[in-house]
């Protein structure tokens, strides 16, 4: 299988005046193309920093990301944002909706910046996977929660990524709702094949993936294969 | 995705397009009506004439000229104009009035409008008289009355409603009668001194080039004392006066205008910053740094071009106005008509403005960074200082270019902007100043109430200095209004004592003159001045004859110089009115063959001389030599007799001569007493009422104010917008505040006088900073531009601090009811939705 995600002596430098924060600290480690991946650690360790460097929303200070076969770093912000619309999907634990689109609007937003013609069926089916058939043309705030992150979901399949990062996707909701996404999430990841990147602090979240690293203080602190039920 | 995310922000899209459509309309209607007003003079040009072209002059011709006119084909009709007192036999009464003696078939084009009609093709047959209309009504006299100029009595023929050249602020003043030329030598009104303009009347042939006509015979009557005026260009130089008034308006209309783009710039940066979650969502979800620019960009360009619509719209509408509002100072009707380039600079001005003030707070979008989306940052928006420098200098050049297209002076046009940004710099400065020392010297030991409201001006996303800035403009353009009128009347009023003449009587000749003093003495008022007149030109300046002058291209002598018959005086000393600027008073020499004179300085300057320049005069056929000894200025503004040339006493005394006496009387009654006393005795004799000449002074002053405060009045509605627009962008966060007020056991009585104080504050503090400033504007114009003292009119603090600032307290109490009515439940902060939380 080949590597989808390379990341390799990575390292992150906050700078504030002459003070200087390392949070990450040579990190190395590669996801395979369809794998199911988590990055796990505390408050603090470094995995929200980690997960925005690999989907190519920061620049790294050290090392390098290769990213769908493209180094990161002879990227612009542009070209960046080029491939982050070809090759990946997000899902965040607060949803991260636009507030002035309705349910349908904010699914096919991804395919509207690729250029793609009537996209609104590939985002009503989206929808009505997702169980939101009767939600279209709803706001997001005349949504519960649980709602919102189905729609956030049905967004980030839309532009049938070959990668989807979902930064604590349950973070938000109540136990019974997350178990729900939860289970949307590996459904629709496994039916589009696609390779998934979970960063969370919940364990029993992280135990549903095929390989877990652990973060500590910036620096990977275990990396372990998970035998998946 | 521009247009579905407008969709969702439709209310307070609509209130940025609110803020220019105002300040568009302005802008629109005074240039359609200017564009109209263009138009109709230069399709009414020959009927403001009644003629193709005309050959003028202040005396009558000499040879060479009536050679030029019969080598033109002689003049089709004539006509002499001068000023006089008209009687009324009915009653006693008189008026100053304009008597016009025509010979021929005068008007040619446009239309004499007379009642009965068939009164203009008979007075000159029947030797009668057509009488100003609003004259006949005011002294309630009818077709069949008599009236008497001079010597000469006059049956009232026909009442005159309209005729070219007639009517606007002039007739206010002496309204015209129109009499036979041929009648004119008998009513002996014309004498020495007299003021007199000839008209000689031309139909061109058709295919006749007129101005080449101009181009070559104008210069030939120059030498003549005589002009040839063709009828386009004369209805150019009439577009080109209300052009004046309607570029000033243009600049007030601008104001109003700029004001909403500064709302614009306030409410578009909190707009955006509101939005950057969105705009960092959608780069992480792969839009470019261009997308997300873009899709703002066309939001606000969209609600420039609906707002430059709408402002067209409502500015074409408006305009329709525009006569009935400038009636009286008009001098012909206009036909209103669609204005193609009033629309596209409506447009134009809608989408530029909208763009350029929104940029600074749009290129925050391109700066945002898609990491927002997984850490809030707090920082607002993070712009670059270059791009914002860029942006800043072409809001500059645009209001630069665009007030120099109004303008077409680059000096003016400077002033004006700088003045501009001096205000709004000046009220931005105050009202940060304001807000760092209550900061600073926050009044701890204010109550709950009192204490809360004046925190409400530092909340974020607080509009308090654009509030101020709106608020204080408008203030400011209103008061200036008022305190520039008080200048202008206080520079025009007769002094209220004894001493100061208010009764002018002109062209007394020498053999009148005692019996008009004794008639004034005998009447028991005194005469306070008796002052002779002659009447001479310049012959030569320096080493050049006039006519040397007139025919050197190169000569920087003013033209109005050489062809200028001055009223000149003799006396010992300078009068109230006059200062020396250089030189000395010329001392009487009877024996001298070089007269020292005194001079005026605008009169040294146009004609080039300084002091021990010579110039030689021609007093009716007598040439006298003289030297420049003294410069003075003179207060021209003053209602007194004034002189630019100044004889010593002892050198024209023998020199045929008029006088002007000056007396005065207590009340009007007594002045129209007086002056029937003085008109039975003495027929050609003008006499000018000062009170009433001033009074029309004020009913003019009054029009105008009028029409400038019509305008001022769309920079405080304007302002209105923008604090609507502030209530309304600030409203989610207040009713939280509100909520939380509530929850806590805060009284409505207590929320509302929350409210109502912060705008207290506001209003109080907008205002009266814009009357300070005009109070300091008006004071440094009555200083150095009109050199007078200045007192301020109670007005602007009695009447429109306390009105501007009930009125914003208003306005923001209304916008505030729904925040009011709030109780422990909140809206969500998407509008129009039907969720709503609990706090």
């Amino acid at each position: 299988m080949s590597e989808i995600l390379k990341v390799n002596h990575l390292g992150k430098i906050y700078s504030s005046g002459s003070k200087k924060l390392r949070v990450l600290d040579a990190i190395s480690f590669s996801v395979t193309a369809g794998e199911t991946f988590a990055i796990v650690g505390p408050s603090g360790s470094g995995k929200t920093t980690l997960l925005g460097l690999c989907a190519g929303l920061d620049s790294p200070s050290e090392g390098t990301i290769e990213l769908c076969g493209t180094n990161l770093g002879t990227l612009n912000e542009d070209e960046r944002a080029l491939l982050r619309n070809k090759e990946v999907g997000f899902i965040f634990q607060n949803f991260q909706l636009l507030p002035t689109l309705t349910a349908l609007e904010n699914v096919i937003v991804p395919l509207e910046l690729r250029g793609v013609k009537e996209p609104a069926k590939i985002g009503m089916d989206l929808l009505d996977k997702v169980g939101l058939q009767d939600r279209f043309h709803h706001y997001p705030s005349q949504l519960s929660g649980g709602e919102q992150q189905r729609v956030a979901l049905a967004r980030s399949y839309s532009g049938k990524p070959s990668i989807l990062f979902a930064d604590e996707p349950t973070g938000n909701l109540d136990q019974e709702t997350g178990d729900k996404v939860v289970q949307l999430l590996f459904d629709l990841n496994k039916e589009a094949n696609t390779t998934l990147v979970i960063v969370t602090h919940d364990m029993e979240l992280a135990q549903k993936t095929q390989r877990i690293i652990g973060l500590k203080g910036g620096k990977i602190v275990s990396n372990q294969s998970v035998a998946v039920s | 995705m521009a247009l579905r995310d407008s969709k969702a922000s439709g209310t307070r899209l609509l209130l940025f397009m609110a803020s220019i459509i105002l300040g568009i309309a302005a802008v629109v209607s005074i240039q359609s009506f200017s564009e109209n007003l263009e138009e109709n003079i230069a399709i009414q040009s020959k009927a403001l004439m009644g003629a193709d072209f005309l050959i003028d002059s202040d005396q009558l011709p000499n040879e060479r000229v009536w050679a030029i006119m019969d080598s033109l084909g002689g003049a089709d009709a004539k006509a002499a104009t001068f000023a006089s007192m008209v009687v009324f036999p009915n009653t006693g009464k008189t008026k100053l009035v304009s008597v016009r003696g025509i010979d021929g078939p005068y008007p040619f084009y446009g239309e004499l409008q007379t009642e009965p009609a068939l009164a203009a093709d008979q007075y000159q047959e029947s030797g009668g008289a057509l009488v100003d209309a609003t004259l006949l009504m005011q002294y309630d006299l009818k077709v069949g009355d008599s009236i008497r100029l001079g010597n000469s009595s006059f049956a009232i023929t026909g009442s005159l409603i309209s005729a070219p050249g007639t009517g606007g602020i002039g007739a206010s003043i002496a309204p015209p009668i129109w009499i036979p030329y041929r009648s004119i030598e008998e009513t002996g009104l014309i004498q020495t001194g007299s003021r007199v303009g000839y008209d000689f009347y031309f139909v061109a042939d058709k295919d006749q080039d007129l101005q080449e006509l101009d181009r070559v015979v104008d210069p030939m009557l120059d030498i003549e004392n005589a002009d040839l005026d063709v009828h386009d260009t004369t209805g150019q130089r009439i577009g080109r006066r209300y052009n004046n008034f309607a570029k000033f308006l243009n600049l007030v209309a601008f104001i109003a205008l700029l004001l909403g783009c500064v709302g614009i710039a306030s409410s578009v940066h909190i707009y955006i910053r509101e939005k950057l979650q969105a705009v960092a969502i959608l780069k992480c979800l792969g839009a470019t740094r261009k997308q997300t620019f873009l899709i703002y960009l066309i939001q606000i360009a969209t609600m420039g071009f609906v707002g430059g619509l709408i402002g067209v719209l409502v500015g074409l509408l408006l305009q329709l106005s525009f006569p009935l509002i400038l009636e009286d100072l008009l001098p012909f009707d206009i036909a209103i008509s669609l204005s193609p380039k009033a629309i596209f600079l409506g447009l134009l001005l809608g989408v530029l403005m909208s763009v350029l003030f929104a940029l600074t707070p749009l290129l925050g979008t391109w700066y945002v960074s898609p990491l927002q989306v997984l850490r809030i940052q707090e920082n607002g928006i993070v712009k670059s200082r270059n791009a914002s420098l860029l942006v800043g200098l072409a809001i500059m050049a645009f209001i630069f270019i665009f007030c120099y297209w109004l303008l077409a002076d680059l000096r003016y046009t400077l002033f004006f902007v700088i003045g501009v940004l001096v205000v709004f710099a000046i009220l931005s400065a105050v009202s940060i100043l304001f807000m760092r020392l209550v900061k600073k010297y926050f009044p701890s030991s204010w109550g709950f109430t009192a204490r809360q409201s004046l925190l409400n001006l530092f909340r974020p996303n607080n509009q308090t200095t654009v509030l101020i800035l709106a608020i204080g403009v408008g203030t400011f353009l209103i008061s200036t209004l008022y305190f520039s009128r008080d200048i202008l009347l206080a520079r025009a009023s007769i002094e209220d004592s004894e001493k100061a003449p208010n009764l002018v009587l002109l062209d007394v000749q020498s053999e009148q003159r005692k019996a008009a003093s004794q008639s004034i003495d005998e009447a028991g008022f005194p005469v306070l001045d008796d002052i002779p007149i002659i009447t001479m030109r310049m012959q030569k300046i320096k080493d050049s004859t006039v006519r040397e002058i007139i025919a050197d291209t190169a000569s920087s002598i003013n033209s109005w110089i050489l062809s200028h018959e001055f009223r000149v005086t003799y006396r010992d000393s300078l009068v109230a009115s006059e200062a020396t600027v250089d030189g000395e008073w010329p001392q009487t020499n009877a024996q001298a063959n070089i007269i020292p004179i005194s001079l005026a300085d605008n009169v040294a300057r146009d004609a080039r001389v300084g002091i021990g320049d010579q110039i030689i005069f021609n007093v009716q056929g007598v040439l006298l030599q003289t030297v420049v000894a003294h410069i003075r200025t003179v207060d021209w503004a003053r209602m007194q007799i004034n002189f630019s040339i100044v004889f010593p006493s002892g050198v024209l005394e023998d020199a045929p001569q008029f006088f002007v006496l000056t007396t005065n009387v207590p009340d009007v009654r007594a002045s129209a007493q007086l002056q029937q006393t003085l008109i039975q005795q003495f027929p050609t004799v003008s006499i000018i009422d000062l009170r009433q000449v001033l009074t029309v002074i004020e009913d003019i002053l009054d029009k105008i104010a009028w029409v400038i405060n019509f305008m001022a009045f769309f920079s405080i509605f304007t302002g209105i917008i923008v604090l609507i627009g502030s209530v309304r962008t600030s409203k989610y966060q207040r009713i939280k505040e509100s909520v939380l007020l509530r929850t806590l056991g805060a009284k409505s009585k207590q929320l509302l006088r929350i409210t109502a104080l912060e705008y207290l504050y506001l209003g109080i503090l907008g205002s009266g900073i814009g009357i300070v400033l005009s109070l300091m504007g008006s004071f440094l114009l009555a200083r150095f531009v009109f050199d007078t003292v200045f007192v301020p009119s109670w007005v602007p603090f009695l009447v429109v601090l306390p009105g501007i600032t009930l009125l914003v307290l208003l306005i923001g109490l209304l916008n505030s009811r729904t925040i009011q009515l709030t109780k422990n439940v909140v809206a969500s902060p998407g509008e129009n939705r039907e969720s709503r939380y609990r706090l």
